[in-house]
């Protein structure tokens, strides 16, 4: 059957294609239609006709027609819009498909900041970036959220809506703004590879792999725009992130720290590539936040065993990232990297301090941090308060699995 | 494409102003500056001050009877104080332009999208 055949290949080039429809279109709901009954006429047609030789042009074309079809449909209804598309002028050159095509780059960076645009909600963006660039469905996304699908497809009918309605551009923002705008994309990112990567309270569901998607997204970043630095700091910290993601939790389900990982068992490959992306990034000279916590990543990966880890850059690494986004999570793990480098009570003193940060209160890595401190130390009736401190704030039972094997190793 | 730019604030930081005749004259000059942008930038519609919503009326039709209450829509911490409509391109310029109302320092901003009568009305 050639049916997964085409599909490999409706996956591979629907994002390119879509991208392309919604600038022609301006219309993400007619784009997505008109796609998905180019990809059902694709399976209908190519078995007995044959692959065509650029299956995106035959894409395109197909589903440019069948948008132009849905818009006429659409027209004999009331429509709202001031001006009203000029579907003469648009079908005139129906047949340059092949000089749309090579647009096509611009296209997917245009839907990116679009669906990253600082005018629609967190939540939103996340979910329209993963159903438009990443092809994922609807109750895909939901499952990966942890919400009813009736949720998700709600935010995706309000977004497209909102897109539409208040004209939120199609375009990648230019000069002044242009700044500000990626770092919204970036943040979009990693919040989306931090929702998979925190995402360990659901042992057994079936979850899409939002680690994968994000680094999918930074990937297509990266290769659009190759010069920006903290795009490529971004994809670096995310696959030397990601090339731990199997040691991190043991066979009881528990959390396993960093110093206790199998490193044999790190994705090589992944740090490999990680580390070439950073040391392209420094190379470019443009410093940023996702660089320093790229480089602090790869400090970790470099060391073969935990006691060979450089704790005096990294503790170095952390003052930098401090002096660029300044914030007590940060600073809890520069307290962390100070007390491996020079000793746990330094670390002890900076989280004392930490102690009355109201952004640290209900966090429960703060006592946690402190509590392993103390264990070290052998303060342990100190340490077992500090873990029962902690447990009481977590739930996540990876988490808790953590805590509650160290409350055990000190006695409690 | 034409947004309404709607003005939110603090009526009480507002009233207090008239008595510094100083900072009342800075605000409306800011405001006249503004507007005079907006008019030079050709994007203006419409625009104009609201007076403060103790003198608002709220107007409902319940069976045919016209019942009107005292006061404004909804009890609100900001309220509504003025409104421009402007027409730009997209919402990026919009923002733009929301953005340097004098009083998106310490009031807030919104931004609508106007709507269009269909045309068979």
């Amino acid at each position: 059957m050639l049916t997964p055949v085409i599909e490999n290949i409706c996956r591979a080039e629907g994002t390119r294609v879509l991208a392309g429809l919604i600038r022609r279109f301006g219309d993400f709901d007619l784009a997505e239609d008109a796609l998905q009954d180019a990809f059902a006429k694709a399976i209908e047609v190519w078995p007995a006709q044959g692959l065509p030789a650029a299956p995106a042009a035959w894409l395109t074309t197909v589903a440019q027609r069948r948008a132009l079809d849905l818009m006429r449909r659409r027209r004999a209804g009331p429509h709202y819009t001031d001006e009203p598309p000029d579907v003469a002028a648009q079908e005139s050159d129906d047949e340059g498909h092949a000089a749309e095509i090579s647009g096509i780059e611009d296209d997917r960076l245009r839907l990116l900041f679009t669906c990253c645009h600082p005018a629609i909600a967190q939540a939103a963006q996340m979910a329209l970036a993963l159903r438009t660039l990443c092809g994922l469905s609807t109750r895909e996304i939901a499952r990966a959220f942890l919400e009813p699908e009736s949720t998700t497809a709600q935010r995706l009918v309000r977004v497209k809506k909102k897109i539409l309605e208040a004209r939120i551009p199609y375009e990648v923002p230019s000069g002044e703004s242009l700044p500000e705008r990626l770092q919204a994309v970036l943040g979009v990112v990693y919040l989306v590879f931090n929702e998979g990567y925190a995402g360990t309270d659901a042992p057994g569901l079936v979850r899409p792999d939002l680690c994968t998607e994000a680094i999918r997204l930074a990937r297509l970043l990266v290769e659009l725009m190759p010069q920006e630095s903290e795009a490529l700091g971004l994809l670096a910290l995310m696959l030397l992130h990601d090339a731990r993601r199997a040691t991190r939790v043991g066979d009881d389900g528990a959390i396993m720290p960093l110093e206790e990982q199998d490193r044999t068992r790190w994705n090589r490959e992944e740090i490999a590539e990680g580390l070439e992306l950073l040391d392209s990034a420094l190379a470019l000279r443009r410093r940023g936040p996702y660089q320093l916590q790229a480089a602090i990543a790869a400090l970790h990966a470099r060391a073969s065993r935990a006691e060979d880890t450089d704790w005096k850059q990294i503790a170095a690494l952390y003052g930098g990232l401090l002096r660029e986004q300044p914030g007590a999570v940060v600073e809890l793990n520069a307290a962390v990297a100070l007390a491996m480098a020079e000793g746990a009570e330094r670390g002890l003193e900076w989280m004392a301090r930490l102690g009355g940060r109201e952004e640290l209160s209900g966090y429960y890595l703060l006592p946690a941090a402190r509590a392993d401190l103390l264990r070290r130390l052998g303060r342990l009736a100190e340490a077992r308060d500090a873990y029962r401190a902690a447990l009481a704030l977590v739930r996540n039972p990876a988490e808790r699995g953590y805590l509650d094997r160290r409350l055990a190793e000190c006695g409690g | 494409m034409q947004y309404m730019i709607l003005i939110y604030g603090d009526e009480k930081n507002f009233a207090q102003m008239a008595s510094s005749p100083e900072a009342q004259k800075q605000m409306y000059a800011a405001f006249t500056k503004y507007t005079k942008d907006m008019r030079d930038a050709g994007i203006m519609r419409a625009g104009s001050e609201l007076k403060p919503t103790s003198t608002a009326t709220t107007v409902r039709v319940k069976n045919g009877k016209t019942v009107t209450t005292d006061g404004p829509f909804a009890e609100t911490k900001e309220q509504l104080g003025g409104y421009y409509i402007i027409d730009v391109p997209n919402l990026d310029e919009a923002v733009k332009w929301a953005a340097r109302c004098p009083a998106a320092q310490g009031g807030s901003i919104e931004v609508r999208p106007v709507g269009v009568m269909p045309a068979t009305v």
